[in-house]
């Protein structure tokens, strides 16, 4: 993490090659430093923050007019931060009875959010939560008390992280959780408080900036979805090949306590969605011993979607791992308690993410904690069976490499696919592909689940999902497409994405035949394609000339009077 | 610690938050002679001078030098 001084200088370089992204920045209290800190943050997330930020104390008036500045800015992201000290002045100056003053106080953030939402339905939110102040009027009592400020602030942001569940689109930035992670006297500086009306100590304005950049990467579909272990020291205590398993250390005991809560923490990122694989310099038939046999083992072999545990180099096999659950590097992280082999890495695998473990492993954790390293902006039931279809995905590897000719490998797979509209029970997951899928996107169109429902209804769209489900097992929703009519005669490709764990499947081909069908059915004539360039979606530069459309203008078309079905080996459920 | 050798650091410190080289101070210095040393930029200053030596200013203190001089006051009495 770069110290504000540092963040500052970045805003003087040159910013005009990377992704620009609209920000709006209102708040209650002097946001100028937090402003240059979080540009300075989004300059190293590679952004370029176009960020617009209101005169002092104007949230409420540039939200509810509207012919304010804010609103002609059209940003794609509006930060809110209204302070803690804000609220207590407002506590001070109450009329009602201090019981509802939470309640009351969600409302004014219900009513913001629903002039933002109605002004521009795709805006992006965040809105800052309230740090702690204990004004100590009651002592501990306050906790027995539903007028006090303190019980009162607690309920708020209780009360905002249950809106924020019914709300996609409202984001909370958890100050209060930095507060707590770096204490009080660090987070806020009286004098400079007095003397500036900022609440936010320059100390940790870094902080503040990289946990709200951290939303704003994850919206625009850049997280990470992967842990990459080490074993020896890292996962367990002790060198499992030399200390054997009776006594590698784990469980109750002494430093072994601390291995336990590490995987713990492990076990609960898998069950959110996390890729968890294993890199580890062992034989490997030792390195799986205690997955299988030792009892304090909270992580267990089918917690781990990719086992690699050999005597190569780390850098080789991290990237057979990456080439096994083809996502990008920049969305992995490794943890390895060398600093040697966490060198080799990073100086292999730049954009690999290579957090520097303290040497204590008592320490890990809570210097884990802060990293942030795991933020996201969405979470389905799916994602907690991902790590079983990154499993499935390496057993089938397994199989490719016994077939010769890939058409009998994809036969001997039994694919079956299951296409339908967007509906109900499908939407959020769609949605989120939407919002992830970086690689195999032609447009890179994100939609959120209220445009997909929108969508959905209309008579100018045509919606289709596709599921893959093969001889391993199921892959869930993996494919979308939305198509739109442009004329009676011609329907327009606005959305084709697919999920990178089923390429080289043929389900391009099967997806094809299913939309040309309908469309001839339909009566269209012709399928026009478009492709977007983006940093990482190369892949599919060549995507519809390859599947037999002709290049038109910027456009791609595929007349359906001479449409050849493609070669598929997956049947319609 | 002498008054000359907290000036010399104070001026580096001005070179390292205000990103100027050519910055000199003297006791007689104010804030409308060095470029960029704005109100914003003087909290900024301020706490860098306050994690360089070590020390806390208090709120008045912040708001009443009038020069170079007054400030490099304050942190000589307090080291």
């Amino acid at each position: 993490m770069k110290d504000f001084a540092n963040l500052k200088r970045n805003l003087k370089k040159d910013a005009s090659a990377l992704k620009p992204i609209k920000v709006a920045l209102l708040g209650d209290i002097a946001t100028q430093f937090l402003s240059v800190a979080i540009r300075g943050v989004g300059y190293e997330h590679g952004y370029n923050l176009q960020l617009w930020e209101a005169d002092f104390n104007q949230v409420e008036r540039q939200v509810f007019d509207p012919a304010s500045e804010l609103h002609a800015y059209d940003a794609e992201v509006i930060i809110i931060f209204r302070s803690s000290h804000k609220l207590l002045g407002k506590y001070n100056k109450y009329k009602g009875n201090p019981t509802s003053f939470a309640a009351d106080e969600l409302n004014g953030i219900k009513s913001i959010y629903d002039t933002l939402a109605s002004v521009n339905p795709k805006v992006k939110v965040i809105y800052y939560n309230y740090a702690e102040i204990d004004d100590s009027v009651f002592g501990n009592y306050a906790n027995k008390v539903a007028a006090s400020f303190l019980f009162q602030l607690r309920k708020l942001n209780f009360l905002l992280m249950e809106y924020a569940t019914e709300v996609p689109n409202l984001h909370v930035c958890d100050l209060s959780s930095v507060q707590n992670q770096v204490g009080k006297a660090t987070f806020f500086q009286p004098s400079v408080y007095i003397n500036s009306e900022m609440v936010l100590s320059i100390e940790v304005l870094p902080a503040i900036a990289y946990k709200t950049q951290g939303i704003i990467s994850a919206l625009q579909g850049k997280f990470n979805k992967c842990l990459i272990l080490d074993l020896d020291n890292t996962t367990w205590g002790g060198i499992i090949g030399d200390d054997g398993i009776e006594n590698i250390q784990i469980g109750a005991l002494g430093i072994g306590k601390a291995f336990s809560e590490f995987q713990y923490w492990v076990k609960k990122l898998k069950q959110r969605g996390i890729i968890v694989a294993v890199c580890s310099k062992n034989t490997e038939s030792i390195a799986r011993e205690p997955f299988e046999k030792h009892p304090d083992m909270v992580l267990k072999l089918d917690d781990i979607a990719v086992f690699v545990a050999n005597w190569e180099n780390k850098v080789d096999n991290i990237r057979k791992i990456q080439g096994i659950l083809n996502i990008g590097f920049d969305s992995m992280v490794f943890l390895d308690d060398n600093p040697f082999e966490r060198n080799m890495v990073r100086e292999g695998i730049p954009q690999l993410t290579v957090p520097e473990l303290p040497e204590d492993p008592a320490e890990y954790l809570e210097y884990l904690y802060p990293l942030n390293l795991f933020e996201t902006v969405s979470f389905t039931n799916d994602d907690a069976e991902r790590t079983r279809q990154y499993q499935v995905e390496a057993q089938r590897a397994t199989l490719f490499e016994k077939f010769t000719n890939e058409d009998d490998f994809l036969q001997n797979l039994a694919m079956v696919s299951v296409v339908e509209p967007f509906t109900r029970f499908n939407t959020p997951r769609v949605a989120q592909l939407s919002q992830r899928s970086n690689q195999f996107n032609l447009r890179t169109v994100r939609y959120t689940e209220a445009d997909l429902e929108a969508l959905a209804a209309s008579a100018d769209y045509h919606t289709f999902s596709f599921t893959l489900e093969d001889k391993f097992g199921n892959n869930g929703l993996i494919c979308v497409l939305i198509l739109q009519q442009e004329s009676p005669d011609v329907l327009f490709i606005d959305t084709w994405l697919m999920s990178c764990r089923v390429l080289k499947r043929g389900m391009e081909n099967f997806t094809l035949n299913t939309i040309a069908n309908f469309a001839q059915e339909k009566g269209y004539k012709y399928l026009k394609g478009e492709y977007i360039a983006t940093a990482k979606n190369a892949m599919v530069e060549q995507h519809y000339g390859k599947l037999g459309f002709e290049p038109d203008g910027a456009y791609w078309l595929l007349n359906l009077a001479q449409y050849q079905p493609q070669k598929a080996f997956i049947d319609k459920k | 610690m002498e008054r000359l050798q907290i000036i010399a650091q104070v001026t580096d410190i001005f070179k390292d938050v205000l990103d100027n080289d050519d910055i000199t101070l003297t006791d007689a210095t104010t804030a409308k002679e060095v470029d960029d040393w704005d109100s914003l930029n003087h909290i900024q200053l301020v706490v860098a001078i306050e994690k360089h030596f070590n020390i806390r200013f208090t709120a008045k203190e912040i708001h009443s030098w009038q020069n170079v001089g007054e400030l490099v006051d304050s942190v000589a009495g307090k080291v």
